[in-house]
């Protein structure tokens, strides 16, 4: 504890430490030195793994270089010989996937272990002139690739997941390679600074501008070097005249300039700032030395005895070399409150306050009074819990932790959760930071990652177990935590060639049982793609979602299954999907009969056959001998049939089916229809009457409102006409064509088998009062009041139902008189209903 | 009165209006994807709805720039953008698809746009894929599932939701019915316990199970105590009866569509006609909605007097009284005035249709046939009804009462009917028939042994695990409409000679003049009485089976007397007025989902052939 502040030296007001992260467990015999000379190391940011591409030591033709992946700890995930094209350079993308840029402009992607992913390519022009240099950025659309071509081009890529190589303007007068050059972020827009000979250019889609940092100083005359920050907020620019100029990245404001008093150009220069930091600050690396640079006039001077690689993080500087790997960085504001010498911060006299409780002394007390009398002590704790976060060392991160918690006890309302969650936190990054998961990762790094992709690095880099165990910890919802590790798991599981179906299917059921939420088809998906069809089915029956199941059962050509199984989900247009797709694949006769045997996908199909495939329809019944379904058929068809010799055809068919089908009902009425049509044609050629189409009653009506009396009674013969309809129907048509005369010529032709009523109520409707009178007469007894009442006929109405003593009658008459009514008739009315009540 | 106070301690209903605002937000959403000024096409049957959610203003404010009905003819449009707003059916994408080919025949360059509600099918995926235009147009969702007709009124507006499902077995709408009732659970919190019968609402309670597990659970203060869910073919008599209520008639004789309905100028006496919204906020509707159709009018000419009253009160006042009258009063009692005599109209109107000899003679058929009594006089009665050709769907709807009613037709008088009936109306109705006998609303009676017969026959050709699912795709076509028994079983029909006064309505059956109880109401009210199914098994078998209860995950808490009614394929509004009844016996609020609101002639014209 004593030694905290044993590595910090100052810098300005700020102080900058260096911290050791791992002994490098790999075994570099030969150092870093060719590698770093030919940009043959690429270290990912946020504690990635580190890519080497190490050449043969004797150039012999048939030897090939090796290229190996470690962690951040040195342990070695993969090494395998280079058998591809010359590599220019190494990189890695946001998502921890090693780019391998060949001369040629191919992109070659691997992933994490070595194993190849795919690859691209940055256009004709790059592989025609070549490449001459490459730097990999990262841009907000994700990782990008940006080329210097030999014929001195630059070409751009912003998202290698969506490759649109740009060239950007040509830069006027340049040859070969510019002294340097860097990629900047815009405007959402990808730009390159090029320093070439005295002057700076920003070279974009369309224009090269020429652009002077302000202030500069005046000695330098070119810039030999240049660096980006982790942020692309900020740039560095290293003059010929040994100052290093800071700025803002888009040239518009200085920062500061501070002279280093060297003029050879440096190996490596990196931004070292943390977000949030008061003072801009660059590390600058010359061979055996290495040099922080701030604000102020001083710097910070390390000496080297290795080639080391930097690499940027968000808050610090990585420094790899052969045996080391460390983290140089500003010391955060929290720790330097706190371990500063003979600091006064309420963090500070916190952590005092809890050392002499330790050593059980009252001088705790003093330093807690102190505190409190401030009224401070809620900020000691905030501070010490912050302090710890930024420590790497467990025993120090305890002993803040502990302080915290011991101020804690002295505060009534402190929120426990910045406390909480810092615990869970330093366990969560102990864990990743141990040298066998080797993700040195800061706790501020760590914020900005987010837990969500810490875990899907986790995953990634195949530390199942240790993710569940943070998922847990952290109580994370099953869905997105332990579920979706235990998925990846399961992936990588089926893919493992090793293990029989039985082996690997136990061992899924047995972990994942009862995890929710999992996704088996997508691991099926993967068993199928490495070719374990049968592992895959015994996968897909775990997964509860047909909609899930179906596609992929369709694409190991298990149709049968998908069928049913989409058949049992219920889902309509599931099935569907099958249905057209087995349609599409199968020949039809082994269609038909997979349809056969599935009547929700047969009814389903008929449906669609309905609006598209009328012939289809006709086929499907045909195949199954369903003869309602296609008597029905021709019916149907027959509509849509304009020639009529068409159309008997068609209903011909009908009938033949319909008596196959055992209706004969169907069949007989089928024919008459037949019959029915010949007519019609027969007499609209003759009378020129349009009748053709109309229901055998409408084509009397039309024949008897014509006149043609004749040919409606052969109808009405012929079609066997209920004789009630066939009074019916003359009666109402004649009256509509108020041919009165010819009505009571049908009305005495025979006795009326609907009676005489109807003939004075269709009377009346056409309002012929006199026409109706001659039929009162004729109607039946029980029907004489209301034929009186209908042709208003109140005295006759009266008499009647006096006569019939019959009480509803009567009421029905009475209800019929009004005020105006002769009252002597009313009074007879009710007289009669008296006694006929009494009766 | 029928149309008493509601109970002091019923609950309040839930705001549906966040429905239209959800829906509304998504279109505008979806419309300005395709940015730029362009012409839209509806559905015709998406029309209406769609004026609910968002009017002609809205739709011009995101660059809709001319409005055209999908007519499946030629287009005339100009633009160079076109947005298609259609319902997911074969014929209109197809019809897309061949207007985008001609236009490429044409060498004439636009951008196509469909927007499928509520949801895409794949087969739509598959025409264009087939036709070659696939990448041609963009595709896109607009998930309007539920479109608030009322404060208790929820419609899917699926009209084809009843076709499709129980006559074509086609149950792609029934991931629908789930969807819909995730969206209600997911935006009024859950239910507490679900009951349902009937195969399709079966379907439709996994497919809204599935969605609930697959999606985030979401820990809401339930609004809705129950739901149940119910299948248009439990009960089909229901339908058929001719409705007397006022909301009933109103939707029998002008066709209510979506809330709205058109009043003739016979209604408004001026040479106009006039579009009417009918809900709740029409405060004279609101009254004798749930009426008898005896006590409308009433009611309306007491309502006159209030109002003239009303007006009177001016007849002596001072100028400062006359201000705040004119202020406060006037313009209600304007447009009470204007609502009144609307209402007055339609009531003289329906009236004049009414209480002709022949509906009362129709509605004492109606009625011997519920009873069961005279049966000879009542097939008497439709022979004649379909030799004179009153009113197809009319005939129709008598001949399937009475085959639901007495269980299937002998066979001679299903022979002579059905003759008769072609005779009547052409042949093409023999398609109708077909639909009919397999939706089992016009059958033959039928011996016992044909049908194992059958049965047996198309169980070999199936293999086991389907064998119950064909079963019961057959069922309906077996199907028993025990209805005799069910009605003595659950009194149904209360004893004749009774006098049953419609202005105190006793029970549920006043919306059928006390004549009977509708079925699918008796048993929501019988399923909440007994909290589930026991002692309901032998009426659950004469219905086939297929009840379910079970529990939706909420929290159960009483005082959530709000219960949800699903009616998958379709709902009348006599059924809503009699669980507006039921609810106030109760004390409890009824929420009625349906796929649409139906009536006799909608349900059997759905089951009608295009001639065409």
């Amino acid at each position: 504890m004593a030694f905290v502040t044993a590595n910090w030296n100052p810098l300005g007001d700020a102080f900058y430490r260096k911290i050791e992260l791992y002994e490098m467990t790999w075994n570099l015999r030969d150092g870093l030195k060719d590698c770093l000379k030919n940009g043959m190391i690429a270290a990912a940011p946020y504690g990635g793994p580190i890519a080497l591409l190490r050449l043969p030591q004797q150039r012999s033709p048939s030897t090939r270089p090796q290229l190996e992946i470690y962690s951040s700890s040195g342990l070695a995930l993969a090494s395998f010989p280079w058998k591809s094209g010359e590599v220019k350079q190494l990189g890695w993308t946001v998502s921890d996937e090693l780019l391998c840029v060949q001369e040629d402009g191919t992109v070659l992607v691997y992933d994490l272990f070595g194993s190849f992913k795919r690859h691209f390519s940055m256009g004709n022009e790059v592989s025609q002139s070549r490449v001459l240099e490459t730097k990999i950025f990262h841009s907000p659309y994700g990782t990008g690739v940006a080329i210097l071509t030999g014929a001195s081009r630059f070409i751009l890529a912003s998202n290698i997941e969506d490759v649109k190589p740009r060239r950007l303007a040509e830069l006027l007068g340049l040859q070969g390679a510019p002294t340097c050059w860097a990629v900047l972020s815009q405007d959402r827009q990808s730009k390159v600074l090029v320093s070439n000979g005295s002057n700076l250019y920003i070279l974009d889609n369309a224009t090269c501008t020429s652009v002077t940092p302000p202030g500069l100083s005046p000695q330098a005359s070119s810039v030999i070097h240049m660096c980006v920050s982790f942020s692309y907020k900020y740039l560095a620019l290293l003059t010929d005249s040994g100052h290093v100029w800071m700025g803002t990245s888009n040239l518009k404001e200085k920062l500061s300039e501070v002279d280093t008093n060297i003029k050879t150009p440096p190996k490596q220069m990196a931004w070292c700032q943390r977000p949030k930091s008061q003072q801009p600050s660059v590390v600058i690396m010359w061979d055996g030395l290495l040099l922080v640079v701030g604000e102020c006039k001083e710097t910070i001077q390390y000496h080297l005895d290795e080639d080391c690689l930097l690499v940027p993080e968000l808050d610090g500087i990585r420094i790899i070399n052969k045996t080391h790997h460390e983290l140089l960085q500003e010391v955060p504001d929290a720790c330097e409150e706190i371990f500063k010498i003979a600091s006064m911060a309420p963090g500070a006299l916190l952590l005092e306050a809890y050392k002499e409780y330790e050593k059980k002394s009252q001088k705790s007390d003093e330093y807690l009074r102190e505190i409190t009398e401030q009224n401070l002590l809620g900020e000691a704790v905030k501070q010490c819990v912050e302090a710890a976060g930024h420590e790497h060392e467990p025993e120090t991160q305890k002993t803040l932790m502990r302080a915290a918690s011991f101020g804690k006890c002295f505060l009534s309302s402190f929120p426990p959760e910045p406390f909480v969650s810092m615990c869970r936190d330093l366990r969560v990054l102990n864990a990743v930071r141990d040298y066998t998961v080797g993700m040195p990762l800061t706790h501020s790094q760590f914020k900005q990652m987010t837990l969500q992709i810490l875990i899907d690095r986790l995953v990634y880099r195949k530390f199942y177990p240790l993710a569940i165990e943070i998922c847990r910890y952290l109580k994370i919802p099953e869905y997105q935590g332990v579920s979706r590790v235990l998925k990846h798991w399961a992936c990588y599981k089926v893919q493992q060639k090793g293990e029989s179906d039985e082996v690997i299917a136990k061992a899924m059921s047995a972990k994942l049982a009862d995890a929710a939420g999992i996704s088996y088809s997508e691991i099926a998906t993967t068993a199928y793609d490495s070719g374990r069809t049968e592992l895959a089915i015994k996968l897909l029956d775990h997964e509860p979602r047909s909609g899930e199941q179906v596609p992929l059962l369709l694409k190991m050509k298990k149709s049968p299954l998908a069928l049913s199984k989409a058949i049992e989900s219920g889902d309509t247009d599931l099935v569907y999907t099958v249905v057209m797709y087995l349609k599409n694949e199968l020949n039809r006769g082994d269609f038909f009969m997979m349809l056969r045997n599935q009547p929700v996908a047969l009814s389903l199909y008929r449906q669609f056959c309905k609006h598209q495939e009328q012939e289809t329809l006709k086929d499907l019944y045909n195949q199954d001998d369903d003869h309602q379904e296609l008597g029905n058929y021709y019916v149907k068809a027959s509509y849509k049939e304009p020639r009529l010799e068409a159309r008997i055809g068609l209903l011909q068919s009908a009938v033949d089916e319909f008596y196959k089908a055992k209706n004969e009902f169907a069949a007989k009425a089928t024919e008459e229809e037949m019959r029915l049509l010949r007519f019609q044609r027969k007499l609209e050629e003759e009378k020129g009457e349009p009748l053709v189409g109309f229901s055998l009653h409408d084509t009397i009506t039309a024949l008897l409102s014509v006149g043609l009396h004749k040919h409606a009674e052969q109808l009405y013969k012929d079609f066997k006409v209920p004789d009630k309809r066939y009074w019916w129907l003359k009666l109402k048509a004649l009256a509509e064509k108020g041919d009165w005369e010819e009505l009571e010529k049908f009305a005495k032709s025979k006795k009326s088998p609907i009676g005489y009523l109807p003939f004075v109520e269709v009377c009346i409707k056409h309002h012929s009062k006199y026409e109706a009178k001659k039929y009162v007469s004729r109607v039946t007894p029980e029907q004489k009041v209301k034929a009186h009442l209908a042709v208003g006929d109140l005295e006759s109405a009266t008499e009647a139902a006096i006569e019939r003593r019959n009480e509803s009658e009567i009421s029905a008459v009475l209800s019929r008189c009004s005020a105006n009514t002769d009252q002597a008739l009313m009074e007879r009315l009710n007289r009669a209903k008296a006694t006929a009540v009494k009766k | 009165m029928a149309q008493t106070e509601r109970r002091r301690d019923a609950p309040e209903l839930p705001d549906f209006s966040l429905l239209k605002r959800v829906a509304r937000d998504q279109l505008i959403f979806l419309l300005e994807q395709l940015p730029g000024s362009k012409d839209l096409f509806i559905d015709a049957d998406l029309m209406s709805p769609l004026d609910r959610i968002a009017n002609v203003t809205i739709l011009k404010q995101h660059e809709v720039d001319k409005l055209y009905k999908v007519e499946l003819k030629q287009v005339v449009s100009t633009s160079d953008q076109l947005c298609f707003l259609i319902r997911p059916r074969i014929q209109t994408v197809k019809w897309i698809s061949d207007l985008v080919n001609s236009d490429k025949a044409a060498g004439r360059f636009r951008r196509y746009k469909i927007i499928f509600t509520p949801q895409k099918f794949y087969a739509c995926d598959n025409i264009l894929e087939e036709q070659g235009v696939y990448g041609d147009i963009t595709t896109d969702e607009w998930n309007f599932y539920i479109l608030p007709l009322d404060d208790d009124i929820l419609s899917l507006e699926l009209p084809e939701f009843f076709r499709d499902n129980f006559l074509e077995g086609d149950q792609r709408w029934v991931t629908t019915g789930g969807s819909a009732l995730y969206l209600l659970q997911n935006m009024y919190g859950s239910f507490s316990k679900v009951y349902g019968i009937g195969r399709c609402a079966k379907m439709v309670y996994e497919s809204w199970r599935e969605q609930m597990e697959d999606g985030e659970k979401r820990i809401k203060q339930p609004e809705f105590a129950k739901v149940f869910l119910i299948d248009r073919d439990v009960d089909f008599v229901t339908p058929l009866c001719s409705q007397v209520v006022y909301e009933g008639l109103v939707d029998d004789i002008f066709r209510i569509k979506c809330s709205s309905v058109e009043f003739g100028p016979d209604v408004t006496s001026s040479d106009k006609s006039i579009k009417v919204m009918l809900n709740s906020q029409d405060k004279v509707f609101n009254e004798i909605r749930n009426e008898h159709f005896s006590n409308v009018f009433g009611f309306l000419s007491q309502k006159a007097k209030n109002l003239q009253t009303a007006y009177d009160k001016r007849r002596g006042m001072d100028i400062q009284q006359m201000k705040t009258f004119v202020a406060d009063e006037l313009k209600g009692l304007k447009q009470e005035h204007r609502l009144l005599s609307l209402h007055i109209g339609a009531s003289e109107s329906m009236m004049k249709k009414k209480t002709k000899q022949d509906f009362q003679e129709l509605l004492k058929t109606e009625h011997s046939l519920l009873e069961g009594f005279e049966i000879r006089a009542c097939i008497a009665y439709i022979q004649e009804h379909i030799s004179r050709q009153v009113s197809m769907i009319d005939s129709l709807r008598l001949l399937c009462l009475l085959s639901l009613t007495e269980n299937g037709l002998l066979s001679k008088d299903y022979r002579s009917l059905k003759s008769q009936f072609l005779q009547s109306y052409g042949i093409h109705h023999l398609l109708t028939f077909a639909n009919l006998r397999q939706l089992g609303l016009l059958v033959e009676q039928q011996s016992g042994e044909t049908l194992t017969v059958m049965e047996s026959k198309v169980g070999k050709l199936v293999n086991d695990k389907t064998v119950g699912k064909l079963t019961d795709a057959f069922s309906s076509l077996a199907k028993k409409s025990n209805f005799r028994a069910l009605s003595r079983k659950l009194a149904l029909v209360p004893k004749s000679g009774e006098e049953y006064d419609l202005r105190v309505p006793r029970d549920m059956a006043y919306i059928f003049s006390g004549a009977y109880i509708p079925l699918s109401c008796k048993l929501i009210e019988q399923v909440l009485e007994r909290d589930g199914w026991t002692g309901l098994e032998e009426v659950t078998r004469m219905l086939n089976g297929q009840e379910f209860a079970g529990s939706a995950g909420g929290h159960s808490s009483d005082a959530q007397r709000i219960i949800l009614v699903m009616f998958l394929g379709g709902c009348t509004y006599s059924e809503i007025s009699a669980l507006r009844f039921l609810g106030k016996e109760r004390g409890c609020r009824f929420i009625v989902v349906t796929t649409a609101i139906t009536n006799s002639a909608r349900l059997l014209e759905a089951l009608l052939e295009n001639r065409a």
